[in-house]
């Protein structure tokens, strides 16, 4: 396999090096297949998601294959526009010049997906490699072997493979590929994997994006439509592939004397979401397996935990699902309050008022999202100025990350750049600056020999200071 | 503030000195719009009231002359100063950004916000500029911050270590100095940033200190071949630290045939002579042109070259030393290879005992010496001459992407086809290292030559997060979203997506 790697990544190159992918043409040829792809196949896809995660069509077509070709669509449209060259006005100090910035493709990509949003976390990066015109290798996540296989299988019918190529496999795979040189690559994933990405990045001074996760906060204050607010929380945890979802509210925090309210609002809305026998809804994803099952029980069962489960708590090991599952004040120090949970077990954290909970946020790693229900205009300002995280969403969860117009990437543990919208193309380009200049425009007082009267001139330049410059040119 | 005394750090302060910026940081301090001008104020004063301290300090580590300290280095810091006073406001200033119907109804904006506490790690041959520029855009940025100068260039770090000392707030802005020692203990620890300039592989690392103890240190993010950059970006690694690395490379000039010849060859001269010595990562490392015109080139390249510097260029002081004599001796290596013998037509006299080297211009020395293989950074100029100039083109794609190339032409296809076939992290057309200057444009390398970019509004954006802000509120409520899953909301949901009207009213309806 490891040899299978090298050559594959040798022939990538020279077929980059040719210059194919870099015409808008060829581009625009990938963009149309893969659009093709999510279209005619969105069956088999959503079959595939099924498979891997139980997840429900719903899901698949909203979260997945909808976003998959709206990034398409959104590429073919703009491409023209981010490929054309940015006009720079430029500067005295290089008058007379014009400037500007070209785009350019790094080169030869990879493409490092996950599990979760297995078609998501793969198409889109790839899909933003190639309308920047780079050539790519996308590695599945081995975790989701439907969608795997089933992506490997349409990329080779669909797309041109002499530039974009699938590399399925696990670690070994993995490793492979990480020992070759790339001009960029792109991770979507866990810290820890991460940084062995950073690192084998280092040795040929490639530049990453990761894209990790992290615990991502909701802040409840008092006075809100309530209803609204739980609804919007179930919808972006138990909603969002039971919670196996990087920027899934991972825990929440509200006021102690307003905890009772939030558990009856958030445990009636989750019946009528998933009814009186939620652990056999259809409507939820399943635990993507037996090992991250483990984990999970694990976090429920800790002595410190288990007293405090409030709604919820049910399992079906046979099935791999877990109910949603809500416990109240979790320990500071228990397992499910350090873990990123990525699952469907909510802790609420109550304090004596919002601000702690604030200060809670900022004492641990900064998330990929931050999340605030309230009406408090000061308390909004607060939250946005003191919370640093990926990003951040008022009254919403999990929704920021649908808008094109806004960059999704996290900072710190969570990780670094962004993609979605033309952060996709930005992600994939390296932006060069171009200088023209003519031959005149010759300021003598550059060149040697270097004379005090050339310096006051330059000097005078400088500070705009007209009479110091004609003094200067006059001798004086 | 009080006068620091400027002695060698040891290595147990720097946990210390992270702990203390930390706490600076997490005090909201370095946020304020106030404290930042304060800060970019104090730094002014230092460029403007310690010019002369500043020129004496370039002169006696680099034989830099006031002409060169002062444009190359001191105005272009007041100069980063002056703008980010003047736009600061508008820089802080939050982004409003247009939302579209799948968030509706929604607002955005993207927040700018520092990363926390950052490490500068600056270099030798711009040592005030290289350290400075960054600074103010970490400052600038809200960041608390820690310059580490280079210990190669000691007169300018000891006068950086006291005047900063002296004028700016020491719990968030603190000067390292050191050597591999301090800056393998400084990256150990856990920054919010790395921003790191510097060139030229482990061969020179020895210059930073023994021998021994650089290998011993840097083994512990050894990537296995001991290139700085790859060092920085290893140690970062372990805390998911992002890093901007302003690295070299071989900057290739292009010279065509039909050009203003006389104008081209003092530019070349500028960037490459003018530009201290030649020890610069932007300046033109060697020249292609066409067999047909190389010796028209040689030619004038000779005769401007004495009008700059005179008839005995190996004592011309407007030109910088040699740092120190482990790279004279590196440059002079390179200059005596025995395939290049016969081939310098200009110069080659070099003064030891000065650390002066005349400047110098080879004429088709091999593709394989050592000279045409490593970054040169010195007075040396390789010509290489080829039949086509497109010729030219494929040499320099063949090799590693530099942080800037340049082309002499007047030739408008040729100029399009450089632009685009050449990646580099810069590229100017008919001029040579001024495309630094414009603080318009973004200044950064690719592949070898580095990643991220500075200078103008990008120093700001080096050092800040932009963090993307939704804003919802409780009405807009699509039920289709939620559970329980029925066929007709996933149908409403696809018609609305597809802004397919009739569809949209069939789902409503229920048909």
């Amino acid at each position: 396999m490891a040899v299978c790697v090298e050559t594959e990544a040798a022939e990538l190159r020279g077929v980059y090096n040719s210059g194919k992918t870099r015409t808008y043409e060829w581009r625009v040829s990938q963009l149309k297949a893969m659009l093709k792809i999510a279209i005619h196949h969105e069956k088999e896809l959503i079959e595939a998601l099924n498979s891997d995660l139980g997840k429900h069509e719903h899901e698949a077509f909203l979260h997945e294959i909808a976003a998959v070709r709206s990034a398409c669509r959104m590429a073919l449209k703009q491409l023209h526009r981010w490929m054309k060259p940015e006009k720079v006005k430029t500067s005295m100090t290089t008058f007379p010049s014009s400037a500007e910035i070209v785009s350019e493709p790094f080169g030869v990509v990879l493409v490092i997906s996950t599990w979760n949003y297995p078609i998501l976390l793969s198409l889109e990066p790839v899909i933003a490699a190639i309308s920047a015109g780079n050539a790519v290798v996308l590695k599945p996540s081995e975790v989701a072997s439907a969608t795997s296989s089933t992506m490997s299988k349409l990329l080779g019918q669909y797309m041109d493979v002499s530039a974009v190529k699938v590399v399925e496999g696990g670690i070994q795979e993995t490793s492979a590929l990480l020992v070759q040189k790339w001009d960029k690559i792109f991770y979507t994933g866990n810290s820890k994997v991460g940084r062995v990405v950073l690192a084998a990045a280092a040795k040929h001074l490639t530049p990453v994006i990761l894209e990790l996760g992290g615990k991502c906060p909701a802040i409840v204050d008092s006075d809100i439509n309530l209803t609204v607010a739980a609804r919007r929380i179930i919808s972006g945890k138990w909603g969002c592939n039971s919670g196996q979802t990087y920027v899934s509210p991972d825990y929440i925090i509200t006021k102690k004397d307003y905890a009772a309210k939030l558990v009856d609002a958030l445990s009636s809305e989750l019946e009528k979401f998933y009814g009186k026998d939620p652990v056999n809804s259809k409507d939820m994803s399943k635990i993507i397996n037996s090992r991250h099952f483990e984990r999970l029980s694990k976090l429920l069962d800790e002595e410190k935990v288990s007293g405090k489960i409030v709604i919820g708590g049910q399992r079906d090991k046979a099935n791999l699902k877990i109910a949603p599952t809500v416990i109240l004040d979790a320990p500071e120090d228990s397992l499910i309050m350090n873990e990123e949970i990525f699952g469907p077990l909510l802790p609420i954290i109550t304090v004596n008022n919002i601000k702690d909970g604030i200060n809670l946020i900022t004492s641990k790693e900064k998330p990929l999202a931050a999340y605030i229900f309230t009406n408090d205009k000061k308390l909004k300002e607060e939250f946005v100025q003191r919370v640093s995280a990926g990003g951040i969403g008022v009254n919403e969860v999990t929704l920021h990350l649908a808008e094109d117009t806004l960059p999704f990437g996290g900072v710190g543990e969570s990780g670094m750049g962004s993609y979605h919208g033309k952060f996709s193309f930005d992600a994939f380009s390296h932006k060069k600056p171009v200088l023209y200049r003519g031959f005149n425009g010759e300021i003598s007082a550059r060149y040697p020999p270097y004379t005090p009267r050339k310096l006051k001139f330059l000097k005078a330049v400088l500070s705009g200071d007209i009479i110091g410059i004609i003094r200067a040119l006059l001798g004086w | 503030m009080a006068a620091s005394v400027s002695v060698s750090v040891s290595v147990s302060v720097v946990p210390a000195a992270a702990e203390g910026l930390r706490a600076a940081y997490t005090s909201g301090k370095t946020r304020t719009y106030e404290w930042r001008v304060s800060q970019l104020n104090a730094m002014l004063k230092i460029t403007t009231r310690h010019e002369k301290d500043i020129v004496l300090a370039l002169n006696s580590d680099l034989g830099k002359h006031e002409h060169e300290a002062f444009l190359h280095e001191i105005s272009a810091v007041s100069a980063a100063c002056r703008m980010a006073l003047k736009e600061l406001r508008l820089w802080m200033k939050p982004e409003k950004v247009k939302t579209s119907m799948t968030t509706f109804p929604s607002s955005g904006e993207l927040v700018p916000e520092p990363y926390g506490v950052v490490l500068v790690i600056s270099t030798w041959n711009y040592p005030i500029l290289l350290s400075l520029e960054p600074v103010i855009a970490a400052i600038s940025a809200g960041n608390a911050v820690v310059l580490k100068p280079s210990e190669v260039a000691p007169a300018t770090s000891e006068v950086m270590a006291k005047l900063l000392g002296q004028y700016m707030d020491a719990s968030a802005v603190k000067v390292i100095e050191g050597g591999v020692q301090e800056t393998t203990a400084l990256l150990e620890q856990k920054w919010d940033k790395i921003f790191y300039t510097g060139f030229l592989d482990h061969k020179q690392l020895a210059l930073f200190g023994d021998e021994v103890p650089v290998y011993l240190y840097l083994n512990k993010f050894s990537t296995g071949n001991n290139k700085v950059g790859r060092i920085i970006l290893a140690a970062a690694a372990q805390h998911l630290t992002p890093v901007i690395l302003e690295l070299g490379g071989k900057c290739p000039v292009i010279v065509d045939s039909n050009i203003n010849l006389t104008v081209a060859v003092k530019r070349l001269i500028s960037g490459k002579w003018g530009c201290n010595s030649g020890q610069t990562c932007v300046a033109p490392d060697y020249v292609i042109t066409t067999k047909a015109f190389a010796s028209k080139l040689v030619d004038a390249i000779s005769s401007e070259l004495e009008r700059f510097y005179g008839k005995d260029p190996v004592n011309s002081t407007d030109m910088s030393r040699i740092i120190n004599s482990r790279h004279f001796e590196r440059l002079t290596k390179l200059l005596d290879e025995d395939k290049l013998f016969g081939k310098i037509v200009i110069g080659g006299q070099c003064d030891k005992t000065n650390l002066k080297i005349a400047p110098t211009v080879i004429l088709d020395p091999p593709l394989d010496s050592l000279i045409m293989t490593e970054e040169i950074f010195g007075p040396l100029l390789p010509i290489i001459t080829v039949n086509d100039i497109r010729d030219g083109f494929n040499f320099i794609t063949s090799k590693e992407k530099p942080l800037a190339a340049y082309i002499f032409t007047n030739d408008r296809k040729l100029k399009e086809d450089f632009v685009q076939r050449v990646s580099a992290g810069g590229i100017a057309v008919n001029e040579v290292t001024i495309h630094l200057t414009d603080p318009a444009l973004p200044f950064g390398g690719v592949g070898e030559s580095g990643m991220g970019t500075y200078h103008g509004k990008y120093s700001f954006e080096a050092f800040s997060h932009k963090k993307p802000v939704l804003y919802r509120g409780f009405t807009g409520e699509i039920s289709a979203r939620y559970p329980p899953y029925t066929t007709r909301k996933l149908k409403f949901l696809k018609a609305a997506m597809n802004g397919n009207i009739i569809g949209i009213i069939r789902a409503l309806l229920g048909w």
